[in-house]
């Protein structure tokens, strides 16, 4: 499943996207963000199934491009803590 | 008092064929959302009652009054039923809840049931917020996104046109073909800015049923653009109180170039019904 965590609205598109058939639960996003956005918690979009799966803070859900923006303060493309961190290639930011 | 043009009919349904005291698992789903709340009563999975009223300022209490209303007339009481899934928005707020499930597992699960196993991407407009789901054959999500940052492109938004035009909020879609050609779309999305906008319109002569045409075709243009990020895939559907909005419903699916499916369900009951029909299966798995 591909998760996507964020917003659109008058400034642009704002998902960070989990894909949870690649992320492996190893949790090695989590420190890596300085903005403490990220977290692993039991995956509810599948109530059945018993796995966790990595997610954006519900509390930042709605400003990921302000917590976002300790990383990436301008529209240059960077190199991203959480993205690097992540060994299977889960994580994806959509600006 | 002045009439309230937004005010959308709240009611209740009951199958009259099925007798609930033969039924061996009998579960509920109530999907407390932010304008509205459904509460959706299933016997062996078969759908016996619902209701859906708007949602207070009190969600548990919201909760439990669609929840009396399902159950008005039907002998059943709380205590008849073996296990209560809480959903959407005030999920955390259902006092009686046995567990809670987010809206989009429920919404995928419940249109799997109302429009079949072909359905491939919902597009659950609701009272505050639109989710845009795909998912598989069983109605498992496979990706997802949610847009709740901004209240364009649903349901609060046209209530407050229909106020502002003085229609009431069943007529909006069928008055908005009543148009000699379809007009540009307001340029402004967001409700409060789209409002003003509509006002200068009246102002400049525009008939109603322009504005409402430029509208409907704003916020279709809206949720289009949510739906290229996890690309439509066929059959699609459109649930939530929007669904029933024919002048939305069919700017969105033009654009698309997609159809929809039709139902013999209520479009605003999916979340609640696939929070009941996880309430069956989650009871099941407890008895094991």
């Amino acid at each position: 499943m591909i998760a996507n965590f964020g917003y659109k609205d008058g400034s642009g598109e704002f998902y960070i996207a989990i894909d949870t058939d690649k992320c492996n639960g190893c949790g090695d996003c989590i420190p890596a963000c300085p903005s403490h956005i990220l977290a692993l918690r039991d995956n509810e979009f599948d109530p059945m199934a018993d796995d966790q799966m990595v997610v954006i803070l519900d509390e930042f859900r709605k400003k990921i491009k302000y917590a976002c923006a300790a990383c990436k303060p301008d529209h240059a493309v960077h190199s991203l803590p959480c993205v690097n961190a992540c060994a299977p290639v889960a994580i994806t930011h959509s600006w | 008092m002045a009439k309230e043009f937004w005010r959308w009919k709240e009611y209740n349904w009951k199958n009259e064929d099925i007798s609930w005291k033969n039924g061996s698992t009998i579960s509920a789903g109530i999907d407390v959302g932010s304008v509205s709340s459904q509460a959706v009563i299933l016997v062996d999975g078969e759908l016996y009652a619902y209701s859906s009223m708007r949602t207070g300022s009190d969600s548990p209490k919201s909760a439990e009054n669609a929840m009396n209303w399902a159950l008005d007339g039907t002998e059943m009481t709380m205590q008849n039923i073996h296990y209560v899934v809480g959903t959407g928005y005030g999920r955390v707020n259902v006092p009686f809840a046995n567990k809670t499930i987010t809206e989009i597992a429920c919404h995928a699960r419940g249109a799997n049931t109302m429009y079949g196993p072909t359905v491939r991407t919902i597009l659950d407009m609701g009272g505050q917020d639109c989710k845009a789901i795909r998912c598989d054959e069983k109605g498992k999500v496979t990706n997802f996104l949610m847009n709740d940052k901004c209240a364009a492109g649903t349901g609060r938004g046209m209530e407050v046109f229909a106020d502002l035009l003085s229609v009431p909020i069943e007529d909006i879609g069928p008055l908005s073909f009543e148009v000699a050609e379809e007009p540009p779309p307001v340029s402004s999305t967001c409700v409060v800015f789209a409002k003003t906008e509509a006002t200068s319109l009246l102002r400049q002569g525009w008939p109603k049923n322009k504005v409402i045409a430029s509208y409907c075709s704003a916020m279709a243009h809206r949720v289009v653009s949510l739906l290229e990020r996890i690309s439509v895939e066929n059959d699609f559907v459109i649930t939530g109180g929007i669904g029933k909005n024919i002048g939305v419903v069919k700017r969105i699916t033009d654009e698309l170039g997609a159809n929809t499916l039709q139902s013999k369900y209520d479009t605003q009951i999916a979340g609640a019904l696939g929070a009941a029909l996880f309430g069956r299966a989650l009871a099941e798995k407890e008895r094991k």
